[in-house]
């Protein structure tokens, strides 16, 4: 009983984050636009198309996306090598761009506008995403019982097969489930690489809402996006239950190996190489283009005199809202995690799923909700604070996911242990789970922060003149068409890339100082 | 459990917004803040300089509130209709004035200065016209000379543009609905269908936005079309953000067949702060702001007595024939014109 209140008071601060930032203004924005004519709509051939796209592109983004990722993920998780660490943050780096940006840099590459080059975007934004999470758990995992395998005869296929897939199992989920959501909701990578032809129901809702105002359409296709969404991650949740398995991680210090023989090596370099690579490519475009006009565009960029342009109070800005976003996301999705693994049952899969819908509700949704629903008790909409709290709701699924697989690996013995010996729910939270759970949190942290940075006008945000961020900058240099203008939005670019790979680095190392990598 | 808490938060929220929904504030109260709601493009110019003067001549500084392009802004202000978020809005449009007009989100108001912008800009007593600006075909003077450019729109449908011609989509940019309009006013409503086929047979290419068709389809930017749908401005801004200083713009703009866009400001139906939203207007139509905004967001001054920077005399034209449709012609029409045009170009 005791430990049940212990539950409900952690899940109170998440519990009216959550209701006051997106469930009610998401409940009064699909109260005020009503759903008239859901069946119509849903009957239409072009709405069934874009339906249609949306889920089988999502799905073969996520599959393609798990496929690319892993041999990194498998390489940065089992090996020591230099420049590892980098290698992990690096490839956070598209998470933060821009679609604009990224769009045209695909285009340059003589990408061909279709399916094909939009499944190749989200790899290209989402890897990060499989690595990082998966990573943390699998960097950690005991390599005691795979070595047995391997020496009592098993295949290298059949010891990975079943004993270290079943483990990351869960992990790999939670990350399938993130790239999922974001695939399902894309939109200015649609748009730009779609060709004309494919949209998604993202696309069709900021068309119906914000071209035509017809809210009533709006109000059914969001509906509808909100339901499918729910069920994937009803779904999803079931499977998690169902498949979390209680094991004891090791330190990475532990897991870790150095590779051995010239065989190793040339797989470890290999991979990197060939997936940082592919990366590399359309941000290569970034860079060239910045070198272009004979670097006029850096000039501009660090000359004092261009008016009123100060990248270096973009940045700033950038890193200060990160960090606000960071660490609001941090904090509630910590409690979220630990309220979700200790629970099971109806009520905490709902509490799990209700995490994740921001994520997967289309953003003129969450947007206009705000504006109709934030002005009481006092009227947040127009007010700083509103931009890290936004950015904050889309982060905190990444904190959940990426902490929750690692959670659920700590056995209820452990924490009873704690409580028999006296130890208050603080302290056995703090002392038990808190450590254990770091480096993940530490995960969710830089996502956190990498979403905070790369987030330009999903919400109306005020931006007085002095709190302009690198996004927003960019935004302003493309609006006028000229060389040095063109070229200093590219450096903004190439700066926005090395800042994140920065804030990563950074937030991975505080993790391993703070708390000795455990 | 937490569901009951979410239940009943709900349930609270809502009971407090049916409470206060109705009252409307409409008495002046003083005020050291006016909050500006506008596009993404106007608020993407504004520095501390922007209303710097304005700020040392009242006392009330201003903040400004980006909503997104222009469509998604007025669709949020008349969203927000019961509970304002701002008290002005500037950057509505042609385009979306109907729509604004006909929801009641605008208080009258005629500024002394009006008497200093042409007749041919003003549309309404709700709003007050700032600048204008047209949507005009650009061709890369590198891929053709300024005698083998086209002349009218007439002259796309030509075989010697095949594959050279690319616009942005109606449906998500605001240049491309701009001219998707003026082909309408050109052609009429039985003409217009036609030529777009013809536009089609001869390998129209559609971006979009007008950042994609720009930096991504324009040869100027190594892409593979010369003529793209831009602004009346774009050659000037080429000059100024040139990394070498230049004589003529590397790009060109056809005269002909160019849509005018007129931006207006207003005061929103709401707010408490009237005689301050006032005193914003006129500054904004003042000679000393209206003379910052060719530079800053290369569109043309409403006021006459505001004089245009060297660059934009020399590279810059305004049409003196622009192509305009009606506002509430438009409204009634567009979403089915941008269907239909999906329909010929989106097969």
């Amino acid at each position: 009983m005791n430990r049940r209140w212990a539950t409900a008071a952690l899940a109170a601060v998440p519990v009216v984050f959550l209701g006051y930032l997106f469930v009610y203004p998401v409940a009064r924005i699909l109260t005020i636009s009503g759903s008239g004519g859901l069946g119509e709509i849903l009957s239409d051939p072009r709405i069934r198309s874009a339906a249609w796209f949306t889920l089988w592109q999502a799905a073969v983004s996520t599959a393609a996306t798990i496929l690319v990722a892993l041999p990194l993920t498998a390489v940065v998780s089992r090996f020591r090598f230099p420049g590892r660490s980098i290698v992990r943050a690096a490839v956070t780096v598209p998470f933060v761009l821009p679609t604009v940006v990224v769009g045209v840099a695909f285009l340059a590459l003589g990408v061909e506008g279709g399916p094909a080059a939009i499944i190749a975007a989200h790899v290209f934004y989402n890897l990060a995403i499989v690595v990082r999470t998966v990573g943390s758990v699998w960097s950690r995992i005991d390599p005691g019982p795979l070595e047995s395998a391997r020496t009592l005869g098993a295949s290298r296929l059949r010891a990975f097969r079943e004993v270290t897939l079943p483990l990351l199992r869960p992990s790999l989920t939670a990350a399938a489930s993130l790239v999922f959501l974001f695939s399902f909701t894309s939109f200015g990578v649609v748009l730009i690489l779609g060709g004309l032809h494919y949209r998604t129901i993202e696309v069709e809702i900021y068309q119906q809402a914000v071209t035509f105002l017809d809210l009533p359409a709006a109000g059914a296709l969001a509906l509808a996006q909100l339901v499918a969404v729910a069920l994937v991650l009803f779904l999803y949740s079931r499977s998690q239950e169902r498949r979390a398995i209680r094991f004891k991680l090791v330190a990475e210090s532990a897991a870790l190996r150095r590779p051995v023989g010239t065989r190793q090596w040339a797989i470890v370099w290999s991979v990197v190489a060939v997936t940082l690579g592919a990366q590399l490519l359309p941000l290569g475009v970034l860079v060239t283009r910045s070198l272009r006009a004979g670097g006029a565009g850096w000039r501009y960029l660090t000359d004092p005199g261009a008016s009123a342009l100060r990248p270096i109070d973009a940045v700033t800005n950038t890193l200060l809202f990160a960090a606000v976003a960071g660490s609001i996301a941090l904090i509630i999705g910590m409690l979220s995690a630990t309220v979700v693994a200790r629970g099971t049952g109806r009520i905490s899969r709902w509490f799990d799923i209700t995490l994740m819908l921001p994520l997967g509700t289309s953003a003129v949704t969450i947007g206009f909700g705000f504006l109709v629903a934030l002005d009481r008790p006092i009227d947040l909409r127009g007010t700083l604070i509103l931009v890290p709290l936004a950015h904050a709701l889309v982060a905190v699924p990444f904190v959940v996911r990426a902490t929750l697989p690692t959670l659920r690996t700590i056995r209820a013995d452990l924490r009873d242990a704690a409580a028999v010996l006296g130890a208050s729910p603080a302290r056995v939270w703090r002392e038990v789970e808190l450590p254990i759970v770091a480096r993940a949190a530490a995960v969710g942290a830089g996502f956190a922060a990498a979403i905070s940075i790369g987030e330009f006008g999903a919400t109306a945000f005020i931006v007085r003149p002095g709190t302009i961020t690198v996004p927003t900058l960019i935004f302003r240099l493309l609006g006028r068409p000229g060389a040095v203008t063109y070229t200093a939005a590219m450096a903004l670019a190439v700066v926005l890339m090395v800042v994140t790979a920065g804030v990563v680095l950074a937030v991975d190392h505080v993790r391993s100082d703070a708390l000795g990598d455990f | 459990m937490k569901l009951k808490i979410i239940a009943l938060l709900l349930v609270v929220g809502m009971a407090l917004t049916a409470c206060t929904t109705e009252e409307q504030q409409t008495t002046e109260q003083p005020t050291d803040t006016l909050t500006l709601m506008t596009h993404d493009s106007f608020w993407g110019g504004v520095t501390d300089d922007t209303f710097a003067a304005f700020t040392a001549d009242t006392g009330i500084s201003v903040k400004v509130l980006p909503a997104g392009d222009a469509g998604a802004m007025v669709n949020q202000a008349i969203l927000t209709k019961a509970s304002p978020v701002a008290d002005v809005l500037f950057g509505i449009d042609d385009t979306f004035l109907s729509r604004a007009l006909e929801a009641g989100i605008f208080l009258p108001y005629r500024s002394g200065l009006l008497d200093r912008v042409p007749d041919s800009l003003e549309m309404d007593e709700r709003v007050t016209p700032i600048d204008f600006g047209d949507v005009c075909l650009n061709y890369d003077r590198a891929a053709m000379s300024d005698a083998d450019a086209p002349k009218d729109l007439s002259d796309l449908t030509d075989a010697r543009f095949a594959g050279q011609l690319v616009v942005e989509n109606p449906a998500t940019s605001s240049p491309g609905l701009a001219f998707l309009l003026a082909t309408i006013a050109r052609y009429g409503e039985d003409g217009w269908q036609p030529y777009w086929q013809s536009l089609v047979a001869n390998g129209v290419k559609v971006s979009p936005d007008w950042d994609t068709a720009y930096y991504a389809d324009f040869t100027r930017w190594g892409g593979e079309q010369s003529l793209v749908v831009s602004y009346a401005s774009s050659p000037a801004a080429e000059v100024i953000y040139s990394e070498t200083p230049i004589d003529t713009a590397p790009t060109g703009v056809v005269v002909d067949g160019c849509y005018r866009q007129t931006e207006f400001a207003a005061v929103l139906n709401g707010t408490p702060h009237q005689n301050a939203a006032h005193k914003l207007i006129d500054f904004m139509l003042s000679k000393q702001f209206q003379e910052s905004i060719p530079l800053t967001w290369f569109v043309f001054p409403a006021n006459e007595d505001a004089a245009l920077p060297p660059a934009f005399v020399e590279n810059t034209v305004i049409p003196t024939n622009p192509l305009r449709l009606d506002p509430s012609l438009i409204e009634a029409n567009r979403e089915r014109w941008i269907a239909e045009w999906s329909q010929i170009v989106i097969p």
